[in-house]
């Protein structure tokens, strides 16, 4: 079984398989990856780049596209306001 | 500046057979990709091992992948292009956790193997988190996110519907219904042309031996996604057959409309286009002389032309042409020419969106909103539709299908880029933020 990884979600703690995308990750924990600029929540669309609806905050940086990044220990990841 | 005889852009098929080419016929090649590992979508491999097989997949990629690496090309990942230019330099930037990082490649031949993205056609409710692409959910699946014991239904149009379906389920998802757009007459001659591609139908056999406990359902698509009483995320989606309209509970919707070009490269290299591919020739090459360009950016005709296409190309830039590559790489296109046909796209999806439907996700722009514009780029300046982050990849080609307006220009930076990636480096600049 794969080991796990621990990042911070929006403030809370979460583990999660090794090699799991940060997208995903933010899915697993409910937590929209960014709010639109009409104030609604989105979670990634497709998966491979190209939409920006998974742009969220890693590490304090705002717009990462999180569908291509994979979780690393420790990251701090926060929905992109 | 890092030098390259053939730099490759794309590690999917077309990429990895054009590198391999390329590299077994003597040439330095080096291969970008914006994912962090090779294989691209279709042989995008799970990140997480689950089963102790993350690194198997499919044999075939698994072959392609060996071979590639045997050949001496070099792949590196992670690298998303943002500018080139025909007289052979191309930069790329890539994200680290806490950096960006600009470099710039110079080229003697360029091959553009940059695959497709899915279409998306905007209809109420698109936005709600738990709606997905369809090779979107499976791409995010193989990213770690766990969809066992949810209920998705699979929607949309074109071959990746039942691919996907077949893999969720595999993935422990409990898929009830699929819902192809076409209908079973529009279908009819494309799966009667199957018997001409045996491997073709095993796969979509085999496809649909997984999904037995699924109704796959012709002539039938999603007019609404419905949030549950958090109003925040989906509950259910309501169906059509074009008569009759029902509802049908589920987690998520996996809903995506065949699939686009990624063709912003090409048009920014000035390639010459035939409708809204690149124009190449029997060798792969572009109207420009050292850029060649293989896979569904010359027409969206899958895995097995993506992979012939690469070969052609790869050895036209070491000066070699195969004639039996040409006749498979013709029969080849001849099927993306039946898909193009089967899963045309039928006229009651132009009336999916609602005035207050949000076409522009980035920018959060209704489809009403767009009613007073007369083009693309009147929209883009009364509206801001197509000006945010994903530069109009996924709101251009809606938008087309709705109301035929065409993307008139592309211009560089191709992705967002930090100012200090503007700044024309002679050398891989690190920019920290």
């Amino acid at each position: 079984m794969p080991d796990t990884v621990s990042v911070t979600i929006n403030g809370v703690a979460s583990h999660v398989d090794r090699g799991t995308t940060v997208a995903a990750a933010m899915l697993l924990a409910g937590q929209a990856t960014r709010i639109s600029v009409n104030g609604a929540p989105r979670t990634a669309l497709c998966g491979m780049g190209v939409c920006f609806e998974c742009r969220a905050v890693v590490n304090g940086i705002a717009h990462r596209r999180t569908c291509q990044l994979l979780c690393e220990p420790g990251m701090t990841l926060e929905t992109n306001q | 500046m890092i030098r390259a005889e053939v730099l490759v852009v794309g590690a999917g098929p077309a990429g990895i057979a054009a590198a391999t080419a390329a590299a077994e016929s003597g040439l330095q090649v080096i291969v970008l990709d914006d994912n962090p590992n090779a294989g691209g979508q279709i042989w995008r491999a799970a990140t997480v091992d689950h089963n102790g097989d993350a690194s198997s997949g499919d044999s075939a990629r698994r072959k392609a992948l060996d071979r590639l690496q045997r050949s001496g090309a070099q792949v590196l990942g992670g690298h998303c292009v943002f500018n080139a230019d025909s007289s052979g330099t191309l930069q790329t930037l890539q994200e680290t956790g806490s950096a960006s990082v600009v470099t710039q490649f110079q080229f003697e031949h360029l091959i553009l193997a940059t695959g497709a993205r899915e279409r998306f056609l905007p209809f109420a409710g698109w936005t709600l988190p738990g709606v997905f692409g369809a090779g979107g959910l499976q791409a995010l699946v193989r990213g770690g996110y766990n969809v066992t014991g949810k209920r998705v239904i699979v929607a949309g149009t074109g071959p990746l519907l039942l691919a996907v379906a077949a893999h969720l389920v595999e993935d422990g998802a409990i898929v009830p219904t699929v819902l192809e757009q076409a209908s079973v007459a529009q279908l009819a001659p494309f799966t009667a042309s199957l018997w001409a591609h045996p491997a073709k139908l095993m796969q979509g056999a085999s496809f649909r031996r997984k999904l037995w406990k699924s109704s796959y359902r012709t002539g039938c698509w999603v007019v609404e996604a419905m949030a549950g009483s958090d109003g925040q995320s989906l509950a259910s989606v309501r169906i059509t057959d074009g008569s009759r309209t029902w509802t049908e509970p589920c987690d998520l919707l996996a809903c995506g409309y065949h699939l686009v070009p990624n063709t912003e490269i090409a048009a920014l290299l000035g390639c010459a286009f035939r409708g809204n591919f690149v124009q190449v020739d029997e060798t792969q090459r572009t109207s420009l002389p050292n850029v060649f360009c293989a896979g569904e950016p010359c027409g969206i005709a899958g895995l097995e032309a993506a992979l012939v296409q690469g070969e052609i190309a790869g050895l036209a830039c070491a000066g070699l042409t195969k004639s039996s590559l040409q006749n498979k790489a013709a029969a080849e296109n001849n099927f993306g020419a039946g898909l193009e046909v089967a899963f045309a796209l039928r006229d009651e999806l132009r009336s999916l969106p609602q005035p207050d439907t949000i076409v522009c996700r980035c920018e959060d722009v209704a489809f009403g909103s767009l009613s007073g514009c007369s083009s693309w780029t009147d929209a883009k300046l009364q509206t801001r539709c197509g000006m945010g982050p994903c530069q109009g990849r996924i709101c251009g080609p809606a938008v087309e299908h709705l109301l035929g307006w065409r993307p008139v220009s592309v211009r560089q930076p191709l992705f967002p880029v930090p100012l200090g990636a503007l700044c024309s480096p002679d050398e891989a600049i690190e920019i920290n933020n």
